[in-house]
């Protein structure tokens, strides 16, 4: 794992001063609302529906116990008692007194963590492949890359001051874990010709117009990454709207530029930008890339578990992915218990986690997109070890992928900008669909659900997604169809008219139902949705 | 009626104008009439609130009711937090905000 | 409070402004005025008889100021480059950063602040046209040069 050097901690601790000065100012009364809302934003401190809310990064969802266990601390002591994992890997405490937001941030710094661009309209936390550094067929661990991004885009003195947010996103794998091409610039590292580098996607996003994100260049190599992405955002932030909210994301300047007239402007940007000397020297990405050299990982091992325990061997094939090592593997810890707050973890849980990361996966663990956990060097012997801790804490649910493993914006229960709550239909759904053999029959079924347009809850990507909205005062809910943020990315297609929260419980079960009559052999749900396309699930739904 | 409500500047709390200062109870909010704005903003000032606004609200026989789900749940606290709630210990509370 | 705020050594342009429109036409004049949206590289032809450059923030959440900054810097101007209208002092480093070397904020800037701002952060990331070693380099100080 990466470790800050003093250059990285002292900017830390300098930002750390900074936002206290500007906390004091405000309690004082020298900086009225309207001058603080954007500073506190700078630093991801939001006021929402019940009390402020800090959202502090977890840079590409890499975490070491010590972090963590910081992070349950600081839920316990200045919280109540818990925290919520999101879609950008990042957790969120929700109850924020302002007056401690500076003295959190500095707890933060002492393991190097810091809550930096995590709103405004600036670059935000680098998100990644959560199996990054693991998995048997990456290219390249992406994540020296977007620690080297994240190091370029801390105070970017040009790209502060955005038309709008910025999300990037880097990974390594034919395999998307991440949404890649749902993110205003996407990077999928490739190898040609011996020589590590970029495809580069841009102008994806979700939000009130989802996209997916066009190919824009197939080859940046790693030398030249930062002068190519400095051209990417130069060309948006000179020309991406600013007149509408609503449309100044890159995804907008691009469709509304054309694909290939936003090319030929960054093309002509970066000729001139490659000249100016903006590119780390490969000895940086090298040092950064040491971090993240395989730990050592001992040779060997046993490579068989004993399968005796049927709710054991439950866990493990639905929660424990293959590792490149030999006698190693890749656990997926959920967040998604029956009938619970998906991306919600207890202080308790949250120092448990650090533990078993230290004790059994090298001192490291991942925050997924899809707001679970991950221990990312499990001995295949200490599996069964992990699994009777984690269901002692209510860690063990065996729901990978399934359709209670559901992902959801806090929505109106927290949230200043939903329509509609997220939460208790996620519950509804959880409890509906709780039987293991029927979640097991249905497969990978991925449910998303957003309590407003902002689509933080990515229903566009759902295979079945989920929209709240607000329909003269009550709650509503429009379903879609046949999105995916996975390498097939793909964005979903409203039904038809919306439901109360009974009702598309009831819509989504009859379009499993006429799933699993209509299905061919080994067709997921997206499967058989691609192939049948819209009109038969909405004849089962309002036929 | 018209009452005003924000965040307590530097707790965060949800408040409510109660005529003579803010209360957490929803229940304790009075009619500001026309001064809401007035108000708004000399508590603002005042550094008392943050983010202070009017709403409409009716009283019914359980007390005042916020006429927007948004703000019955900003009375209450999150429903899926019971616990977390002003009405820790009644279970069917979440059901005042639909 | 601090009204007008220069980094240049001797004197600041007096000279009025005038619109990128009427400069690039027939004007003599020495001092433009770039207002966001404009297009800061119709200016490089003429960068030898500028003076002064003021780019106006109409708000400061408005960025394109930060680039038309470095695209006339990055093109080789030496004259007076101004960061004039909603500028923050919470801004100051990152215009510093682009090329900006004088502000006049509609709002006038607390001293105190100001000496704050810009004595907050010892080091940078990035490479700009400022002449600052980024981070990087002082990391590699055998390999990057300068």
């Amino acid at each position: 794992m990466y470790r800050y050097d003093s250059y990285d901690q002292s900017i830390v601790d300098a930002r750390v001063e900074e936002f206290r000065d500007q906390t004091q100012r405000r309690l004082a009364g020298q900086l009225t609302e309207d001058q603080f809302k954007p500073l506190r934003l700078m630093n991801g401190l939001y006021l929402q529906l019940h009390a402020y809310m800090l959202r502090v990064a977890i840079p590409y969802g890499t975490l070491s116990g010590r972090q963590m266990r910081k992070l349950g601390e600081i839920a316990a002591k200045y919280d109540r008692g818990y925290g919520h994992f999101t879609t950008r890997q990042n957790l969120q405490y929700n109850w924020i007194k302002l007056a401690d937001a500076p003295d959190i941030l500095a707890e933060l710094a002492t393991v190097e963590m810091h809550a930096i661009q995590t709103s405004g309209n600036c670059i935000r936390n680098i998100s990644s492949d959560q199996y990054a550094g693991v998995s048997a067929d990456e290219v390249a661990d992406p994540r020296p890359w977007a620690e080297l991004l994240r190091q370029w885009s801390t105070f970017h003195p040009e790209f502060t001051y955005l038309p709008r947010k910025f999300k990037i996103a880097v990974i390594a794998s034919e395999d998307d874990r991440s949404a890649m091409r749902l993110h205003d610039i996407g990077l999928k590292l490739v190898s040609r010709d011996g020589r590590t580098g970029a495809e580069v996607y841009a102008g994806g996003g979700m939000g009130r117009t989802p996209m997916v994100a066009p190919l824009i260049r197939d080859f940046v190599p790693e030398d030249e990454i930062v002068s190519y992405l400095e051209a990417c955002l130069r060309v948006y932030n000179r020309y991406g709207r600013r007149d509408n909210k609503y449309k100044a994301r890159i995804k907008i300047l691009v469709h509304e530029l054309g694909v290939e007239e936003y090319k030929r402007q960054v093309e002509e940007e970066f000729a001139h930008m490659r000249t100016l000397g903006l590119n780390p020297p490969t000895e940086e990405l090298d040092r950064i890339r040491a971090y993240f050299a395989g730990p050592a990982y001992e040779t060997g091992l046993e490579d068989s578990i004993d399968r005796s325990d049927p709710a054991f061997a439950l866990w493990v094939d639905r929660q424990v992915a293959a590792h490149k090592q030999p006698g190693y593997a890749i656990v997926n810890i959920s967040l998604k218990p029956r009938g619970g707050i998906p991306g919600d973890a207890s202080a308790e849980q949250i120092a448990l986690v650090a533990e078993l990361a230290e004790q059994y996966s090298l001192d490291e663990l991942r925050v997924t997109h899809a707001q679970n956990l991950v221990l990312p060097h499990v001995k295949m012997a200490d599996l069964h070890a992990i699994w009777q801790k984690l269901d002692e804490a209510g860690l063990a649910e065996a729901n990978l992928d399934l359709i209670t493993d559901i992902i959801a914006c806090p929505g109106l229960d927290y949230c200043s900008l939903a329509n509609a709550r997220s939460i208790p239909l996620a519950q509804k759904l959880s409890e509906r669909f709780a039987a293991a053999d029927r979640q097991k029959e249905l497969g990978e079924l991925k449910v998303k659900i957003s309590g407003c347009i902002n689509a933080c809850g990515h229903h566009h990507a759902g295979h079945i997604g989920v929209l709240g909205v607000d329909r003269k005062g009550v709650e509503n809910f429009q379903l879609s169809l046949g999105g995916s943020g996975a390498e097939d990315a793909s964005v979903g297609q409203i039904t038809g008219p919306g439901f109360s929260e009974d009702g598309v419980v009831d819509a989504i079960e009859k379009v499993t139902n006429l799933y699993l009559e209509q299905r061919e052999e080994g067709e997921r749900f997206l499967d058989t949705y691609r192939r049948l396309g819209m009109k038969p699930f909405k004849e089962a739904i309002y036929g | 009626m018209k009452i005003l409500t924000g965040n307590d500047l530097g707790t965060g709390d949800v408040i409510w104008w109660a005529g003579d200062g803010w209360s957490r109870q929803v229940g304790d909010s009075v009619d500001v009439g026309d001064k809401g704005e007035d108000l708004a903003r000399a508590e603002e000032a005042a550094l008392r609130v943050v983010g202070a606004y009017v709403i409409d609200a009716t009283v019914t026989a359980e007390g005042v009711r916020p006429a927007h789900i948004k703000d019955r749940i900003r009375a209450l606290g999150p429903t899926v937090r019971p616990d977390l709630t002003l009405k820790p210990n009644d279970a069917d509370a979440g059901n005042w905000v639909i | 409070m601090v009204e007008f705020l220069s980094f240049r050594e001797g004197e600041t342009g007096q000279e009025p402004a005038v619109t990128v429109e009427s400069f690039t036409g027939q004007s003599n004049s020495t001092a433009v005025r770039i207002e966001a949206g404009e297009d800061a590289r119709e200016l490089l032809p003429h960068l030898d008889r500028l003076s002064l450059v003021e780019v106006n923030f109409p708000a400061f959440g408005d960025g394109r100021g930060y680039s038309a900054a470095r695209i006339l810097r990055e093109a080789g101007y030496q004259g007076e480059l101004r960061a004039v209208g909603d500028v923050l002092v919470d801004q100051i480093v990152a215009m510093r950063r682009c090329g900006f070397d004088s502000f006049r904020p509609d709002k006038a800037l607390d001293d105190a602040a100001v000496e704050r701002a810009l004595h907050r952060y010892d080091d940078v990331y990035q490479k700009t046209i400022d002449g600052r070693r980024p981070i990087w380099a002082k990391r590699h100080p055998e390999t990057v040069n300068g």
